[in-house]
């Protein structure tokens, strides 16, 4: 089955959200939403509530890096609809240290993917339950999937083969 | 006379791992309790972190391909799978009928020893051992299947981008037949000691229940989501490869409980046999890769007596192939649940950025709602019955 632009994956987002649409592409029968950040949280509400969408199930959320383009930072979501079954990627962009509103209040199993591209970028959710590190210690020094950040690590006691830090 | 206001009951904060027999793993968990009473589970995870996503970015594609091995390592094949899938959805082509048909196959036995090893882990931290031994004599088997195929057991980088990497041995189909034979007989004998042992079905019955509403919102997938009563199975609903052309049920279970999803396990254990026997029968000849020099390597003998072979080969090992710009989300039914790779190509030999969504970092997030008000032997089996492999939760 081939996506069309008449689609319902893109014409009731577009009909009800037209301002807050940036850019809608479709690649390999996915189709992508890039929104604006402010409206991220009623444009997911509608996804959710709407009988023809019903994106029910948050699949994954996912950071990505464009390090050293500004906006740098982009929250990608992947939805997906049990009862409909159909996917959508809904994407916003953000800027270093700029917060993003977080999904867990429509999702709750946000939590835990909010927290990895926390931890992984340094990515801010706005109204998150419990924004903390989940797989790198509490103390942890840098966001490890940042561009910038090297492959080896930064040199410490524990670390010998690390980059020097300030060799950057 | 005390009353009872007077005997009171301190909270105390008990940490349960890294280092336990029954957490599967590295898992660590905060338990919150009031005498044996749960308040509050805390998973904390991250111990077995070693960034594959950052390793991916500065591999070529095909490199990659050996590390998604170490990602569920109980059952590889699957893994491969979920990412080969995806760089072909990235690069636009399709793998052969016969390839196809391959690729099922071994899907659906890694699927057998995902769940072997679980209900086997799974009996033991109960306290029946005999399953254990059990599963494993039977996961021996499936293992030496996997040698005969590609000469690995556990880590079998056997999918490759365009194909598989061997064709099948010409004994294969007949041990293989042997085995989906003989399995469902075994999994009665596991049955037998489990289904209706007053102490099984006391530690499992009505216990970790989970809504089938929470479930959905909670992002749970697989055995754990259908043992609340949804049925989605990627396998049926967005069928990949040629699962639409056999014949197969789902299994739901419908109290959302332990023992639901013992008995799902057990089911599909049944299904995926039942899909093997199918795929055997109807596996068409061909060759096991696409016809694409750009992605695929010549054959190993070819290499050794062709020059232009040779070239090729090194060319494209050492340098890669290009994949056009744009993002792709592909995603398999795996043992755990759905096991999707997001991948981001910039156009270039190595992809920008490669998510992986692994079923079991997501299924962890169900063990508080799942272990309040519960005992502390109830997490055991709560932990088991989500089945969490650390490798893939913590990437």
């Amino acid at each position: 089955m081939t996506i069309g632009p008449d689609s319902i994956l893109i014409k009731n987002i577009k009909e009800k959200f037209g301002q807050s649409i940036l850019d809608t592409s479709i690649f390999r029968d996915e189709v992508t939403h890039l929104i604006r950040k402010e409206s991220l949280l009623e444009v997911c509400k509608f996804l959710k509530d709407n009988s023809e969408l019903q994106f029910n199930f948050l699949s994954d959320i996912a950071g990505i890096d464009y390090f050293p383009q500004n906006p740098r930072f982009e929250v990608v979501y992947h939805l997906y609809s049990i009862s409909r079954k159909h996917r959508v990627r809904l994407k916003i962009k953000t800027e270093d240290g700029e917060a993003v509103p977080s999904v867990t209040t429509v999702w709750s199993g946000a939590d835990w993917a909010e927290r990895e591209a926390y931890d992984m970028f340094g990515i801010i959710f706005e109204g998150h339950p419990n924004l903390k590190r989940i797989y790198m210690p509490d103390a942890w020094d840098g966001f490890p999937l940042r561009k910038d950040y090297p492959l080896k690590g930064y040199k410490d006691r524990y670390n010998p083969f690390g980059e020097e830090k300030d060799k950057r | 006379m005390a009353n009872n206001e007077e005997i009171l009951t301190k909270e105390i904060t008990l940490n349960m791992g890294p280092q336990h027999p029954s957490t599967h793993g590295v898992l660590h968990m905060f338990l919150d309790m009031k005498g044996e009473k749960i308040i509050k589970a805390t998973p904390d995870i991250g111990y077995l972190h070693r960034g594959t996503e950052k390793i991916a970015e500065n591999l070529l594609y095909h490199q990659f391909v050996p590390y998604t091995d170490r990602l569920e390592y109980w059952s590889a094949m699957g893994n491969n799978l979920a990412y080969v899938l995806a760089v072909e959805k990235l690069l636009g082509i399709e793998v052969t009928e016969r390839a196809k048909y391959i690729r099922v196959l071994v899907a659906e036995l890694s699927r057998i020893t995902g769940h072997l090893t679980c209900i086997g882990a799974w009996a033991l931290d109960l306290g029946a051992m005999t399953v254990l031994l059990y599963a494993f004599r039977e996961r021996e088997m499936v293992l030496d299947l996997f040698e005969m195929i590609c000469g690995a057991r556990v880590t079998h980088n056997y999918l490759r981008i365009g194909g598989v990497r061997y064709d099948l041995q010409p004994l294969f189909k007949e041990k293989c037949l042997e085995f989906v034979d003989l399995f469902p007989k075994k999994l009665d004998e596991y049955e037998q000691l489990l289904t209706g042992n007053r102490i099984w079905l006391k530690r499992n019955k009505g216990v970790g229940v989970i809504s089938a509403e929470d479930a959905i919102s909670l992002g749970l997938s697989g055995p754990i989501l259908r043992s609340t009563g949804v049925k989605w199975d990627i396998r049926k609903d967005e069928p990949y490869l040629i699962y639409d052309r056999l014949d197969f049920d789902i299994p739901v279970g419908e109290n959302g409980d332990c023992f639901d999803r013992y008995v799902l396990r057990m089911e599909e254990m049944r299904q995926a046999a039942r899909i093997i026997k199918q795929a055997l029968e109807q596996l068409p000849d061909g060759k096991p890769c696409i016809d694409m020099p750009e992605v695929v390597p010549p054959p190993r003998k070819n290499i050794e007596t062709n020059m232009e072979s040779l070239i090729h080969h090194f060319k494209l090992v050492s340098h890669g192939f290009k994949a056009p710009k744009g993002e792709v989300y592909a995603s398999i039914e795996a043992p755990k649940g759905e096991l999707g790779f997001y991948i981001v190509s910039d156009g270039s030999e190595r992809p920008f950025r490669v998510k992986i969504k692994a079923p079991s970092f997501v299924n962890l997030q169900a063990i508080d709602p799942m272990c309040k008000d519960a005992y502390l032997a109830d997490v055991v089996a709560v932990v088991s019955s989500l089945d969490p492999v650390f490798g893939e939760a913590d990437k």
